[in-house]
């Protein structure tokens, strides 16, 4: 399997996605999701936030010329709560997102995310409604996100962010998609196998 | 100091701590379907990896099924396509695939259950939200995404922190008319949609005890509308009893020692908890939810929250709730009219459902204008029911009755929402969109409130409609 980046710290201009509770079902409606493969999902995500029925943009940030081409999101609470679905966080990633600034996140949402090697960093309310205001008076300039100081830097000010070791641990050490370490040894897990009653 | 469930099994199923300080976690059954395992097929073959334990692995389709068209190809084509890739990818691979022919197909967490493949002390993991489900078993079940899904079909395991666990114990009895939808909606009402985040819940207590497993099933599976990533009971006789005879329990001499292994996982009496949580269920009334999550819930006699009643978090999701739904703070639910009735899903889509249901819809009729449709979970559910005449009492009210599939709790079949709709609806999530129309709107409950709605046409308090007696505190028995 070929070697995966070392994510230490990913850096662009960012675009507020407000409110809490953004369940998967929002992000990617499940009528796009009939489909064998994640391609062109991209188009789809935030579609019914994004459009009307008659296809005509809604009044929203991500349809906002002054936020194209941002890579970043600042999301609420429990944001991609609901369905375990990995074309949510797929649809993100080829929308051109490459990571997430929240306030929480739903755990499966935050896995499928990570195993994308897309960073989803929580912060603290204070330091989310600062980084919204930036964002909103300089969209045109980055933010960056440094995994190894857990900092997030916003116009010369840095602010602190979280993220749970594990997520951190694999991301700075190109190991976030586990499949490559899951298929070592494998007689360990046969071992493991053998010894349960019903496989 | 004893052990829950939880981490018995977790320990019995860990390979390895690996490098980032996650668990190589053992994953004894792996359940799929046609929505989130092609690109997993797909990556398989692009790596070359075969599917470790196909024996471990079952297939079903569920999503994208049309209920009301059974004949293929389907219309949809885009549907076809899936049903076809699951048929190809199952068969490339080895793997038991339950397809529309066998009479085995169904909602994957209705199917697992009742083949017998859901048992006590296992690990289960299925590319769907709802696999806590399982839980009901006294297993550990995860939803998960695709990637590892992936993982699964290779590996036979998946990465994973621990989880702490929280034990939830509704204690005393259910008053009448109030079922196990009532219950989760009401857990997930005060712990919030978060907050199960980093949990296992187990259920327990008297209400548990005294549940089938099918009423323990509705509730596991909404432990992730409460931010859980599993939820389950401890296996006990009920359990036991219910998988005995199935087609993929242990039979003859095997049926001992597997029960006596299962009884082995359930909590220790002594077990430690990282957080317990008393219910009493005296206090659970017929809840329905108003809004855009599922814990945006009230009793069926209370007014709808204002918005300085609610915790100044939740105010901003309330209001965006009242605007989406067409609703007003202060006003009673009761009485909101409905355009659909929907009967059916993981959740509620059970023959102990449609028995209930059935028994109080009897001799009524669906309301005017009200679009009313019962959806089996899977065929084995269907053809009971049927036996048992449950399919005439649902049409000669009015019902259209159905094929087996997840249908309008999603929609990603034909059985949606139109404009603004609003639907009465067994299913388990009250999102924005969720039933299929931008804009549609989905009002949760049990499946005999379900009916109530149907027969008024708005909605409406079971316990009335139906002339259930309402037991009053204090005088119960005398």
């Amino acid at each position: 399997m070929a070697a995966l980046e070392k994510i230490k710290q990913v850096s662009g201009r960012a675009v507020p996605v407000p409110g809490d509770d953004v369940d998967t079902d929002r992000i990617i409606p499940a009528r796009f999701m009939k489909c064998v493969t994640f391609d062109g999902l991209g188009e789809y995500a935030f579609f019914d936030v994004r459009y009307d029925g008659e296809g005509n943009k809604k009044k929203h940030p991500l349809n906002e010329e002054r936020y194209e081409g941002a890579t970043i999101m600042l999301v609420g609470n429990n944001f991609g709560c609901g369905s375990s679905r990995e074309h949510a966080p797929q649809s993100l990633h080829k929308f051109g997102v490459r990571a997430i600034i929240g306030l929480s996140f739903a755990e499966i949402f935050f896995g499928n995310s990570t195993t994308l090697g897309m960073p989803c960093v929580t912060v603290s309310e204070d330091t989310l409604h600062l980084l919204t205001q930036a964002v909103e008076s300089h969209p045109e300039s980055a933010l960056t996100i440094n995994l190894e100081k857990m900092e997030i830097d916003c116009g010369g000010n840095t602010f602190p962010c979280e993220l749970p070791p594990a997520a951190r641990e694999g991301l700075l050490a190109g190991e976030w998609d586990a499949l490559a370490l899951l298929l070592k040894d494998q007689q360990d897990i046969e071992a493991v196998a053998d010894k349960l009653h019903y496989v | 100091m004893g052990k829950t469930l939880f981490h018995k099994v977790w320990e019995d199923h860990t390979v390895r701590t690996l490098p980032n300080g996650q668990t190589q976690l053992f994953i004894g059954t792996h359940l799929i379907h046609e929505v989130t395992s092609p690109q997993a097929f797909g990556m398989l073959r692009e790596l070359g990896l075969k599917v470790k334990y196909p024996q471990r692995t079952f297939a079903t389709v569920d999503h994208i099924v049309p209920t009301n068209e059974m004949a293929e190809p389907y219309s949809d084509p885009l549907a076809q396509a899936m049903i076809q890739a699951l048929r190809d990818n199952t068969k490339e691979f080895g793997v038991t695939f339950f397809d529309t022919n066998t009479g085995k197909q169904g909602v994957v967490h209705i199917v697992g259950p009742e083949q017998g493949i859901t048992q006590p002390g296992t690990t289960i993991a299925c590319g769907d939200s709802h696999t806590a489900t399982h839980g009901a078993f006294g297993a550990i079940a995860f939803g998960i995404g695709t990637s590892q899904v992936r993982d699964v079909l290779a590996t036979q395991t998946m990465a994973l922190s621990p989880l702490k666990v929280r034990r939830i114990n509704v204690s005393g009895k259910l008053g009448p008319g109030v079922y196990a939808k009532d219950v989760i909606l009401h857990i997930i009402r005060l712990l919030g949609v978060g907050g199960g985040k980093g949990y296992a819940y187990e259920y327990g207590g008297e209400v548990f005890d005294n549940f089938s497993m099918e009423e323990r099933m509705t509730v596991c599976n909404m432990s992730i509308e409460g931010g859980a990533r599993c939820g389950y009971v401890n296996p006990d006789a009920k359990t036991f009893e219910y998988l005995k005879g199935r087609p993929y329990s242990p039979q003859g001499a095997d049926w001992d020692a597997a029960v006596e292994k299962w009884a082995s996982y359930a909590s220790d009496a002594d077990a430690e908890y990282d957080d317990v949580f008393n219910i009493d269920a005296a206090d659970i009334k017929p809840t329905v939810t108003w809004g855009i999550t599922p814990g945006q819930a009230v009793f069926i006699d209370e007014n709808l929250p204002l918005l300085d009643e609610l915790d100044s978090a939740d105010r901003a999701t309330a209001q965006e709730a009242y605007e989406y739904m067409s609703l007003n703070p202060g006003e009673p639910i009761r009485g909101t009219k409905i355009d659909v009735a929907f009967l059916g899903s993981c959740t509620n889509g059970r023959l102990s459902d449609f028995e209930e249901a059935a028994k109080y819809l009897k001799g009524h009729k669906v309301a005017p204008g009200v679009k009313a449709i019962v959806v089996p979970g899977s065929q084995v559910v269907a053809k009971i029911a049927e036996a048992k005449g449950l399919d005439k009492v649902f049409t000669e009210a009015g019902f259209e009755w159905r094929g087996a599939g997840c249908s309008m709790c999603l929609a990603m079949n034909p059985d949606k929402l139109q404009g603004n709709q609003l639907c009465a609806s067994s299913s388990n999530r009250n999102f924005k969109g969720r039933q299929g129309s931008p804009t549609g709107r989905t009002v949760l409950m049990s499946p005999v409130m379900v009916m109530a709605a149907a027969i008024k046409g708005e909605i409406s308090d079971a316990r009335e409609v139906f002339g259930v007696q309402v037991a009053t505190v204090g005088v119960e028995g005398a």
